[in-house]
């Protein structure tokens, strides 16, 4: 049920959060290129597995978040509303991936 | 005026990450483009650029630390230390931020 | 001192003589027997037992009973109005059924298995589950954590704090029969599910319980039955 999968992306988005910030910090050390960011990624079939599990995880965890507040702050009730979410979730998805595989693939 | 520590700490979880869920696509479309043009990722080194790449970064390891406690709180037997989570996550929210702001 | 107080036809002020460990629920019943015979309000036992009194003080729902003026008198004023999340009747009195359908709704009730006939079941007080349950079992259905929940107020089908309490003590409750179609009573959008843990029921609970914990453990039951199919 949403809850559980809500609370099971949960954790592995904690983790996944946690590499993704600790990369961050690393790679901005002294400036950005896309060069320069490429050469570490490409071919990285590690990396794109886990950003490609990363994807996965934040289009099941962030509709289902939505959802609560859809229904507690827009008081948007019925089909239409988790239609809308199935949507949202199925962009980021295809969104998500795409950029994924153009950094890593 | 709510005083409750959870309630703050509930309101800057639920807030960031619909800052998030709206940073999304965006982020995704950014990325597309920072590959292809150096210009685009030039345009990035802008202060309003790397001020509001600051607030996503902020908003995400707030959003980290809240749903940590929330994790805590219903999965691990049951204490009284809600006030010490709500305080775990704002400090690990300052440490990223901090982190990052050095790294900028 | 000055009182405000909400009314149905609006904000009214009253001055009331400030007396010597007086509380809120002496102001109100003065406003009424000296000043003003219309207001209507709420009250039985007068020493916290009941719940009757509960209403809204400054803003934050408690026992008007067991609140003394000089604990929440600002620049010598206060108000009081009735409890949120709940319909007005009148003046200060709200209609308390929705609070008690929604208790009956997430299977409050308990259900035994035993007749005259059986021997009396045996629970000790220091096993696991009757620990858990005894930490949530004094709540008198005052209405206060259901007044201060904001999901209550954001979401008008939920349950509930008080609702979802009495259904996890009656879950741990060893000797009640009807734990499935409890569970599945507080599964979902209406019930437990929904609680963002943001603890003003546990913050402002006059008997000191937990319903943010007990809610806790509705989300782990639940999840354990829908794991083990049983949901």
């Amino acid at each position: 049920m949403l809850w559980i999968a809500q609370r099971a992306t949960a954790a592995v988005l904690a983790i996944c959060v946690a590499v993704h910030l600790a990369t961050i910090i690393y790679a901005v050390q002294g400036g950005l290129s896309a060069a320069e960011i490429l050469s570490r990624t490409r071919g990285s079939g590690g990396w794109l597995a886990f950003y490609l599990a990363f994807v996965a995880a934040v289009s099941v965890h962030a509709p289902i978040g939505l959802r609560a507040i859809f229904i507690e702050w827009l008081g948007w009730r019925g089909r239409s509303r988790d239609l809308a979410l199935l949507a949202f979730s199925l962009i980021i998805f295809w969104m998500g991936a795409r950029a994924a595989l153009g950094v890593f693939a | 005026m709510k005083t409750e520590a959870s309630y703050w700490v509930f309101m800057v979880h639920r807030l960031s990450g619909i800052a998030l869920a709206l940073f999304l696509p965006v982020h995704f479309w950014a990325l597309g483009n920072a590959l292809q043009l150096d210009s685009f990722l030039a345009w990035t080194e802008q202060p309003l650029v790397k001020a509001g790449e600051w607030a996503i970064v902020i908003a995400l390891a707030a959003h980290l630390g809240g749903g940590l406690r929330v994790l805590a709180l219903e999965f691990l037997p049951w204490r009284d230390w809600q006030k010490s989570l709500a305080a775990a996550a704002a400090a690990l929210t300052v440490g990223v931020g901090l982190a990052l702001a050095l790294a900028l | 001192m000055r009182v405000l107080v909400q009314r149905t036809s609006g904000f009214q002020e009253f001055e009331v003589p400030r007396e010597p460990s007086q509380t809120v629920l002496d102001v109100v019943t003065y406003i009424q027997r000296r000043l003003d015979p219309t207001l209507a309000y709420r009250y039985a036992c007068r020493v916290g037992m009941c719940g009757s009194c509960a209403m809204t003080v400054n803003g934050v729902p408690r026992w008007t009973c067991r609140t003394h003026v000089d604990r929440v008198l600002k620049d010598d004023a206060l108000s009081v109005g009735p409890l949120k999340n709940l319909p007005v009747i009148r003046d200060l009195v709200t209609d308390m059924r929705d609070f008690f359908d929604k208790w009956a709704r997430a299977g409050g009730q308990f259900k035994g298995g035993r007749t005259k006939q059986d021997d009396f079941a045996k629970v000790s007080p220091q096993s696991e589950e009757r620990t858990l349950v005894d930490a949530g079992i004094e709540c008198i259905g005052c209405g206060v954590c259901y007044a201060a929940c904001d999901v209550v107020a954001w979401n008008p089908d939920y349950l509930g704090p008080a609702a979802l309490n009495r259904a996890w003590t009656l879950t741990k409750d060893v000797r009640d029969k009807a734990k499935m179609e409890r569970l599945r009573a507080v599964a979902g959008d209406a019930g437990c599910h929904s609680c963002h843990t943001h603890m003003s029921c546990t913050e402002r609970c006059p008997k000191q319980l937990s319903p943010t914990a007990g809610i806790a453990g509705l989300k782990r039951e639940v999840t354990k039955a829908v794991l083990r199919g049983e949901l």
